[in-house]
């Protein structure tokens, strides 16, 4: 076939990264050119960010060169790399949020009077900006920090298309759009092409990427797999590029037996208009799945659950008794038994400078305390059957816990609850950027805590995850529950479809 | 020597510095007394032993100012809580005096833990407004004058008499040393502590009670800050307007000395008594060397800015 | 999808922007709002005080209320920049004194000594500002913590030059910075010796007020629109983000606490020239240094950093010292004044709790 790529503008040849044990990127050439939208596709910790941030000059290659425009470059910050026409609107807003719309636009070049910043030019160029992706709602003048998030977003876009970008990179831009907003950004794009820029395009919606995409790089597991021009690989086939392995002998098998009786019954769940009117039930020994695009509700209703939330509205039971946790403390107290294992474990699941001993016992101190007093010997062993039970890879128990690789510190958030007998154990997308050895060892432990007795609400991302791991899946949607799926009704294509809340049976749009 | 730094851990590092210091600075004032007086004064025990008591009122305030430090927050009350303790005590006297003091320093620690982990007033501003309501209590309570209130007799035997020619203040430093090791090492209060100095996020999601181990913290400070003063008040037999004062920033001072990162989360007691008892020998060989206090004020900067790069020197980066 | 979507066919550019411009003062005065809030409540304190003053609205008040103001708001203008970007300076009141004692003998001979060391006193306060800047950018050592340590040098140099209180500063410029324009035109031989109709409107104003807009608008206004000021805002925003925007990190902290520094010995020079003396107080200091956090919390800039700037900080200062200015007039009991100064601090700080008690995510607590 004809090499999609002739006259690229941005070449990568064997550039490998690692954070770590874990190798993000191992050996990859790409290329891309200009006038063309690129559409970079693969799963989450396929390497598509780390791909992005050494292209954009956030992080370094360990090895391997980069070239623009056949010139070999090596960008020691996000500015270097702007002045060198790569530009990227990052997932994680790099919007200054006490600046006003104007000033977050012309941040790094301003135009300038007498050395002095001229906020009237910088007014005005900020208008034409955001004119030019049909924000003429957006002034200027406001803060960004009081700006919806979907509007953020817009000026993030606005601040791209300032700095005159030659090679453009979205990462999962649309993610935070309004449909209104989303069209606007495709007509621009599609003006960018005929203005000859260079887009790579990354995205989970495959339907946009069928929409707009004039060539598609598959990646997976770091990996460059292959790059085509569109209509070149059919969806199934791509598909299967992605995944790249059976996708059933990485879980354990699920058990058959008749649905049981509910430990975890939450009825009419409501919170400031984000969870709206939620019921549902999670048997003891049963693994439920949330599912829907990010950010439909999934984070807050396990936060409510775990008592985080104020002016929470509904009723909440556990082993068939009324309790309505009022803080985290609360939540994991004895008679109740709520566990979390939270979305970000370096912020919200350890304490990073402490000891793996300190972060095991951390959340069950109240189990080894003899009065005000911690009994050490009896930590001791509790820390040592963790480390044992989970097969934590620790020099000592001692060591700091940043000194661990990613999946084992992601086991030390796990094994801190499990610690405290929980009877229900929420999971904020615990696998995360972690390697697919770990993965495996956490869905194990999950169906064996759930062959334990212990009621288990798992959010994920992934949607192989949810089909492989979940005895039943809800889907949310705007901060409702939109379907239930159960058994083999777990398929990809129906939780695509009630992700966007359609009614298709049709195969997902791949 | 390798085998010997490979066995400390990161935070031993601080202090093994500032013990070295400490040796410095006694032979560099040896060697000055030496010179100039031909004797050894600073290395006789008796007058290391009146340093040392000296030394105890920063200690004590120092102890429950780390406790605080380690939650990330600092304590700027100290000053007038310790001044108000000792005036309260010695207005009250008789067998109730040191009671009250200590609870004078109870009360106003509660009053800076609910406004720092309740209603999450910034600890360096809620606390400043409180060591000026305080000062304002007492300004109205005295008039303004020195207290006519002497010292009871218990309170002059801690502060300033000996037992076995160790003075006791000594003893009730060393009292609270113990009582605050085992509360950060033993307790799931101390547990707690650390954790919320170092994340306060995950401690929260771990279920500990963090606003409740703020408002501990803080009322451990006041404690400590109120027995300095009832023992400062023995010590100098009566209670006097800004007794305090020049005791918060040595206070803070020692703590980062001792290798307790200002920001939370790390530091070991120890380390916050080696930082008392350097910068009571550096005062105690600048007074024998009768550096003005311009000189001295110069040297405590630098000694600070010189000891943190030292520590710098030798932080693995994480994270 | 939770955000309303807005029709596709926008309405004509013309009377949007007519809206706008309307809209935009609306904006512009809620993005001001703690500042609006400290004007407003140091424009009603002070009303109250004049009217209960027996020679309010006399200049000769003015002068009184603006000398003992000056100072300290140079010193809380001083604390407000390293504040924004996140981070506190305990260094400026010692930074004040330190530049108050060098003022204590230079600023005094010829007219050129004179201006000689004015120069001399403004470029050391920057100088200590620099160092500042640098101990905390290069030494990476937390703000808080090492300006407590460069403050003791600063008293220590402060000491050094004045162990004692003392010192001469020349006469004229004592009468003339702290007396009305009218004064200081007389006393300089300038505008027919005040009596010049064009400088009528402005003659009343006290010197130390003109002085303070000069400040304003000569300096922070103008470095506030330089890319470096706009960094410090950044900075205190998210330094994060400011680092990906490609902004000079380093660059900006070294001349906040520059700056911080200069404006520092701005207020150290002026009490000079007002007492016409230098004295290397310790406890003074620190009450400078105390009372500016609390007049940049007044101010409403952000503890936190990335949000205010030193114009509110001056209203910071004015409310307070008009509060003391007040117990002379209403027959406090001078025993109840450090306690009523107290609770009002106390209150003031405690205001942005209500913030603490209305979140709904408890999490949004940490952030």
């Amino acid at each position: 076939m004809p090499d999609p790529i002739a006259d690229p503008f941005l070449t990568l040849s064997g550039v490998t990264k690692r954070y770590g044990g874990v190798r993000a990127l191992e050996g990859v050439d790409f290329a891309c050119s200009r006038g063309k939208i690129h559409a970079i596709l693969g799963e989450n910790g396929a390497g598509k960010s780390t791909l992005i941030k050494i292209m954009s000059g956030v992080v370094a290659p360990d090895e391997g060169v980069m070239r623009v425009e056949r010139r070999e470059v090596s960008f020691a910050s996000p500015a270097e790399a702007n002045g060198a026409g790569v530009v990227c609107i990052f997932q994680e807003l790099s919007l200054l949020p006490d600046l006003s719309v104007a000033d977050n636009i012309c941040v790094s070049t301003p135009p300038r009077r007498f050395g002095l910043i001229d906020k009237g030019a910088q007014r005005r160029r900020a208008e034409e900006l955001l004119a030019a992706i049909g924000c003429e709602d957006v002034n200027p003048r406001s803060r960004v920090r009081d700006l919806p998030l979907s509007r953020r977003q817009m000026v993030e876009i606005a601040k791209a298309l300032g700095k005159n970008p030659k090679l453009l990179i979205l990462d999962e831009a649309t993610s935070a759009l309004t449909s209104a907003d989303v069209e606007r950004v495709y007509d621009v794009l599609g003006r960018l092409r005929r203005q000859d820029v260079a887009i790579l395009y990354i995205s989970h919606r495959m339907h946009e990427i069928e929409a707009l995409a004039d060539v598609a790089s598959v990646f997976r597991n770091g990996r460059h797999i292959e790059t085509f021009a569109k209509g070149a690989r059919s969806n199934a086939a791509i598909v299967q590029m992605m995944i790249g392995r059976e996708i059933s002998s990485q879980y354990p098998p699920k058990p058959e037996r008749p649905r049981p009786a509910p430990m975890l019954e939450v009825r009419g769940l409501s919170w400031e208009g984000r969870l709206r009117d939620i019921s549902l039930d999670v048997g003891a020994g049963e693994i439920v799945g949330l599912g829907g695009l990010d950010g439909q509700g999934q984070k807050e209703l396990l936060l409510a659950l775990f008592g985080v939330l104020r002016g929470v509205k509904g009723e909440i039971r556990v082993g068939g008794k009324a309790v309505s946790p009022r803080s985290p403390a609360d939540a994991k107290a004895a008679d109740v038994g709520i566990a979390l294992v939270p979305e970000d474990r370096k912020t919200e699941g350890l304490m990073l400078p402490m000891t793996v001993a300190e972060n095991l016992a951390a959340a069950s101190l109240g189990r080894f305390a003899s009065g005000p007093f911690i009994d050490r010997k009896a930590e001791d062993i509790a820390v040592g059957e963790a480390i044992r039970e989970l097969q934590i890879k620790v020099g000592s128990p001692e060591d700091p816990v940043w000194t661990l690789s990613g999946g084992n510190q992601q086991k030390v958030v796990i094994a801190k609850w499990l610690m405290t007998k929980p009877r229900v154990i929420l999971l904020n997308d615990p696998t995360r950027g972690i390697d697919v050895g770990t993965k495996q060892e956490i869905y194990r432990l999950l169906r064996r805590m759930a062959d334990e007795g212990a009621a288990i609400l798992f959010y994920s991302t992934d949607y192989d995850e949810l089909i492989g791991c979940c005895d039943r899946v809800a889907i949310l949607y705007d901060g409702a529950v939109v379907r239930e799926l159960e058994g083999a009704a777990i398929t990809e294509t129906a939780i695509v479809a009630s992700s966007l809340n359609i009614d298709a049976e049709a195969p997902a749009h791949v | 020597m390798t085998a010997l730094r490979l066995a400390l851990r990161a935070d031993d590092r601080p202090i093994l510095i500032a013990g070295a210091s400490i040796v410095l600075i006694l032979l560099a004032g040896t060697a000055y007394t030496m010179a100039t007086q031909g004797t050894a004064t600073l290395l006789s025990p008796n007058y290391l032993l009146q340093q040392l008591q000296v030394g105890a009122f920063l200690g004590i305030v120092s102890a429950g100012m780390m406790v605080v430090i380690l939650l990330g927050h600092i304590d700027l009350s100290v000053s007038w809580t310790l001044t108000a303790a000792a005036m309260m005590a010695t207005a009250v006297g008789g067998p109730w005096a040191i009671p009250v003091g200590v609870g004078v320093g109870l009360a106003a620690g509660l009053a800076n833990g609910l406004g720092v982990g309740y209603l999450r007033v910034p600890s360096m501003i809620f606390t400043l407004g409180m060591d000026a309501v305080l000062r304002g209590l007492m300004v109205a309570h005295t008039g303004g004058f020195a207290p006519q209130t002497a010292a009871t007799d218990l309170m002059r035997a801690l502060g300033a008499e000996r037992t076995a020619g160790v003075p006791n203040a000594l003893f009730v430093w060393a009292a609270v040393s113990v009582l605050i090791v085992l509360v950060l090492k033993r307790t799931v209060l101390g547990r707690a502590i650390y954790a919320i100095g170092n994340r306060e996020q995950a401690a929260y999601l771990s279920g500990m009670p963090t606003r409740r181990v703020i408002l501990a913290a803080f009322m451990i400070s006041g404690a400590c800050a109120g027995l300095a003063g009832v023992l400062l008040a023995g010590y100098s037999t009566k209670a006097y307007q800004g007794m305090g004062v020049p005791y918060v920033l040595p206070a803070i001072a020692a703590v980062v000395i001792g290798g307790a990162n200002i920001l939370g989360g790390s530091g070991r007691y120890a380390g916050t008594v080696v930082g008392v008892v350097l910068i009571v020998l550096l005062n105690s060989v600048l007074s024998i060397m009768q550096m003005p206090e311009a000189g001295r004020q110069i040297i405590y900067g630098a000694v600070i800015i010189a000891m943190l790069l030292a520590y710098r020197g030798g932080k693995l980066a994480h994270t | 999808m939770s955000d309303q979507v807005l029709p596709a066919d926008a309405a004509p550019a013309a009377p949007r922007s007519g809206r706008r411009r309307g809209g935009d003062w609306l904006l512009v005065l809620r993005q001001n709002g703690s500042l609006l809030f400290a004007i407003a409540l140091f424009a009603l304190l002070y009303l109250g005080y004049h009217l209960a003053h027996p020679r309010g609205f006399t200049t000769q008040v003015l002068v009184q209320n603006a000398n003992e103001a000056f100072t300290l708001a140079m010193v809380a203008m001083a604390q407000t920049i390293p504040v924004l970007l996140g981070g506190l300076d305990l260094s400026v009141g010692a930074v004040m004194t330190m530049v108050n004692c060098i003022a204590s003998h230079l600023v005094i001979g010829s007219p050129g000594q004179i201006a000689l060391g004015i120069l001399a006193c403004l470029a050391s306060g920057a100088l200590a500002g620099f160092v500042n800047g640098c101990v905390v950018v290069y030494g990476r050592i937390p703000p808080i913590i090492a300006t407590l340590a460069t403050a003791a040098i600063a008293i220590g140099v402060a000491l050094l030059l004045r162990p004692t209180p003392g010192g001469k500063l020349d006469e004229d410029l004592n009468w003339a910075m702290t007396n009305s324009v009218a004064d200081f035109a007389e006393t300089f031989g300038l505008a027919d010796g005040g009596k010049a109709p064009w400088l009528a409107p402005v003659a009343w104003l006290p010197v130390p007020v003109v002085l303070l807009v000069l400040v304003v608008v000569l300096v922070w206004l103008p470095f506030r629109r330089t890319v470096t000021g706009r960094t410090i805002y950044a900075i205190g925003s998210s330094e994060s983000a400011a680092y990906m925007s490609g902004l000079p990190l380093n660059r900006a902290k070294i001349a906040a606490f520059t700056l911080a520094g200069f404006f520092a010995g701005v207020g150290g020079l002026f009490l000079a020239i007002q007492t016409s003396s230098g004295n290397a107080d310790l406890p003074q200091a620190g009450a400078y240094t105390l009372n500016s956090i609390a007049s940049v919390v007044i101010g409403g800039t952000s503890l936190v950093g990335g949000s205010g700037g030193p114009v509110g900080s001056i209203f910071g200062t004015l409310v307070l010292r008009v509060i003391s200015f007040g117990f002379r007039v209403f027959d406090i009991p001078p025993l109840l004044q450090p306690l009523f100064e107290g609770l009002v601090l106390l209150a003031a700080v405690s205001l942005g709790a209500a913030r603490a008690l209305r979140v709904r995510n408890t999490l949004d607590l940490f952030r």
